[in-house]
């Protein structure tokens, strides 16, 4: 409808037009409606643009191939809308809204950084929807006990467990550490205290702090050095987590390095060369699914999942990141078909509740980096089968049994 | 601490601390004579590193394309200008000095791109291709505003920064790069093992510092510029242009940073945001010197270097604190002992 007909000077031109407007809108709505009890919408949201996108194209990679994997539930057609967040928490937000209100989307996948996604679980929770967060979350459950969402990634703590044990395993009494001077750095001291606390891991010799653009860890490395420590565990994360360990390499170091999946970058292997050769961190399976042993739980779906992903995306999915929306749609699957199962409408608010029982519902469901138990009440997976070892080896990580 | 680690955190401070010197004297010699406090300063010398990173893994660098936009725009300023003033003559001079002059380093990258190129001959290409980018800023962004106060100059200055951050995201992506090591070369000192690169950064700062005092003090140039910084309407009244000293203060401040970028670049991974801090811990070792002192400010960048690695080694967590923190003694010991400046008295 242009301007001029909305302004138009004829009167009863007018009035047939907003006939017509009304017989529009009231089509739209019954045909809107209709769909809504044909199809299951489901919306997600990755950064595919500003400073987020180089892990947010990930996820989409992901979410290609969990899309190519299965479309389809219990022969009902899943629509899938997918949108761009542009890496900014107040967008992502907004999406989170539109595409409930305006989409009435069953369920939301979402997204690249850990506030953006604390961002969207907010309005999830409020609007009551359920959530897969694909990043990890730092969210209260509401006052009335109800979390509206589950969150893919492995626990923190979790992860620095894991390869603390694995120090322990290899004979490692004292380690140094060198982390960011940030949440992350926090996390990962925090939680290496915590193991050896536990019995689970070394003593921690020190605690030295560096930021993304430091221009020298000499100072910080030589602290290391001077508190004599087996290994190293470091804090940092992507290319700059290189820096610590080129610099204890340069200073004479020969102990062992440790790390987290914060290292599982293919610019820390560029940026580190020789010196972070042999660094071992804790990661999810499917980085190297091709090694698993043949009755691992992700030896079977990981298969499958790296096979679907170089079908559809051409490449390797040889990140940890495309996995956590793998196994996000996994979950959801389950879910949609432990409602269907139960008789209730897609669409409807029982629905979205019927979503969320279904995810608590689902016992030990493999995915390509864990076993999944979500429990009600708790965002995280409470499942610990979920990480192994893996070594840096001449610039391919591989499986420590 | 024992001695032998001493040495090391002082090798390691005087090597960035010889970094912070390079920026620090730019933002004074930039400072003295446009007024202007340079904040995008360390960018630029990221952007070199980023640049040089480019060129060496074959890529054709984004900061081709801000050369090439930045020159159009100047040039168009300036021809609306001339046209305005009625001086159509000087038209084809301003078209030399604001597109062509700017365009040939950016030429030059964007058909070398892709070439595998000798390392000193992509050297040469980043820094030319940068040196243009701040002179070209000054034009576009700061002679409109020449006249204003230095709170307005350095406000802009700040928004200057954020933009040029956000375009260098742009160009070269949220991920750090290090570039190709210059030498392999390694000396042992009282000990300590020091590098080639290290030496470099060390004799880099040494030259450069003897090149500005020399400049100043021998050449016409040098006296002219030192004329605007000291007096800009009695340096107009000799006959001596400040927006010339202005272009010459902004190619040779690039120059600085520039080198810095290119010498850091194999020794630290560099994002497209590292500038803002090595360039702020610069403008403490320039506040030391008053922003007006070369020596001074070459030794105070100097002693923040050491300090940043001493710091580092007592309480890593609290480094950045202390660094900043010395800002604080040196302000009020500097408000106490030194008369105000002149700008205050002509305003």
């Amino acid at each position: 409808m242009t301007p001029t007909h909305m302004n138009g000077s004829v009167p009863r031109r007018r009035g047939r037009n907003r006939f017509a407007l009304t017989l529009a809108a009231t089509l739209a709505a019954t045909t809107g409606a209709g769909m809504a009890r044909a199809d299951i919408t489901i919306g997600f949201v990755t950064s595919l643009s500003g400073p987020s996108a180089s892990i947010g194209v990930l996820y989409d990679k992901g979410m290609t191939a969990a899309y190519a994997y299965k479309d389809e539930i219990d022969g009902q057609k899943i629509k899938l809308i997918r949108l761009d967040d542009g890496s900014d928490p107040a967008t992502a937000s907004q999406e989170a809204r539109k595409l409930i209100q305006q989409e009435h989307v069953d369920a939301i996948i979402g997204t690249s950084s850990a506030t953006s996604t604390n961002a969207m679980f907010a309005v999830a929770n409020e609007l009551k929807v359920p959530f897969i967060a694909i990043s990890p979350v730092n969210i209260k459950t509401p006052a009335d006990g109800n979390l509206w969402g589950v969150a893919m990634p492995q626990l923190p703590s979790l992860m620095i467990k894991v390869i603390a044990e694995k120090m322990k395993k290899d004979g490692v009494k004292t380690a140094g550490f060198i982390g960011y001077s940030d949440a992350w750095g926090d996390l990962v001291y925090n939680g290496a205290m915590a193991a050896h606390k536990d019995g689970d891991g070394p003593e921690i010799t020190t605690n030295e702090r560096y930021s993304r653009t430091d221009t020298s860890v000499q100072a910080q490395a030589l602290k290391v050095l001077s508190t004599k420590p087996d290994a190293l565990l470091d804090g940092g994360s992507a290319t700059q987590a290189a820096l610590p360990l080129i610099t204890l390499r340069q200073l004479g170091y020969k102990g062992q390095f440790y790390g987290t999946p914060a290292l599982l970058n293919r610019d820390f292997i560029r940026v580190g060369g020789k010196a972070v050769n042999g660094v071992e961190v804790s990661a999810g399976p499917v980085i190297v699914t091709s090694q698993l042993p043949a009755d691992h739980f992700s030896k079977k779906i990981g298969t499958e999942f790296h096979e679907i992903f170089k079908k559809v995306n051409g490449g390797e999915a040889d990140d940890g990141f495309s996995g956590y929306t793998f196994d996000g749609w996994l979950v959801l699957l389950n879910a949609m078909h432990y409602a269907l199962d139960k008789g209730v409408k897609p669409g409807t608010d029982a629905f979205h509740k019927a979503i969320m029982d279904g995810i608590y519902a689902d016992k030990n469901l493999a995915g390509v980096h864990a076993i999944y138990n979500f429990k009600p009440g708790k965002a995280y997976n409470t499942d610990e089968r979920g990480l192994v070892v893996v070594k840096l080896e001449d610039g391919k990580w591989i499986y420590q049994p | 601490m024992t001695a032998q680690i001493a040495a090391f955190l002082t090798v390691d401070g005087v090597t960035t601390g010889s970094i912070y010197v390079l920026i620090a004297l730019g933002f004074v010699l930039i400072f003295a004579v446009t007024r202007v406090i340079f904040v995008p300063f360390g960018d630029i010398a990221a952007f070199t590193a980023l640049t040089l990173s480019a060129l060496q893994t074959k890529h054709l660098p984004g900061t081709v394309g801000l050369v090439a936009a930045l020159a159009a725009l100047a040039t168009l300023l300036e021809v609306i200008r001339l046209a305005r003033a009625r001086r159509p003559g000087q038209i084809p001079r301003a078209l030399l000095f604001y597109l062509v002059l700017p365009l040939i380093p950016a030429a030059a990258v964007w058909a070398t791109a892709g070439m595998t190129l000798p390392l000193p001959v992509t050297i040469i290409l980043a820094l030319a291709l940068i040196l243009p980018i701040a002179p070209l800023l000054d034009r576009v962004v700061f002679r409109p505003i020449a006249d204003g106060t230095v709170l307005l100059l350095l406000t802009v200055s700040v928004a200057l920064h954020f933009a040029l951050v956000g375009l260098g995201l742009l160009f070269f992506g949220p991920e750090g790069v290090r570039t190709e090591p210059m030498s392999d070369y390694m000396v042992m000192v009282a000990g300590v093992p020091v590098s080639g690169q290290t030496l470099m950064i060390m004799a880099a700062a040494v030259i450069f510092s003897g090149l500005l005092f020399l400049f100043f003090e021998f050449t016409i140039t040098g006296k002219s510029l030192h004329a605007t910084a000291v007096n800009r309407t009695g340096a107009r009244l000799m006959g001596i242009r400040p927006e010339r000293a202005g272009t010459i203060a902004y190619l040779l401040g690039s120059l600085l940073a520039g080198i810095s970028g290119i010498l850091i670049s194999p020794v630290n991974t560099i994002f497209y945001d590292s500038g803002f801090l090595i360039g702020l811990k610069a403008f403490v070792g320039a506040i030391i010197g008053g922003l007006v002192s070369f020596p001074v400010t070459a030794i105070g960048a100097l002693f923040v270097g050491i300090l940043e690695s001493f710091a580092a080694f007592q309480n890593s967590a609290f480094k950045e604190v202390i660094v900043f923190g010395v800002l604080i003694p040196v302000l009020m010991w500097r408000s106490y002992t030194f008369a105000h400046s002149e700008e205050d008295i002509d305003e």
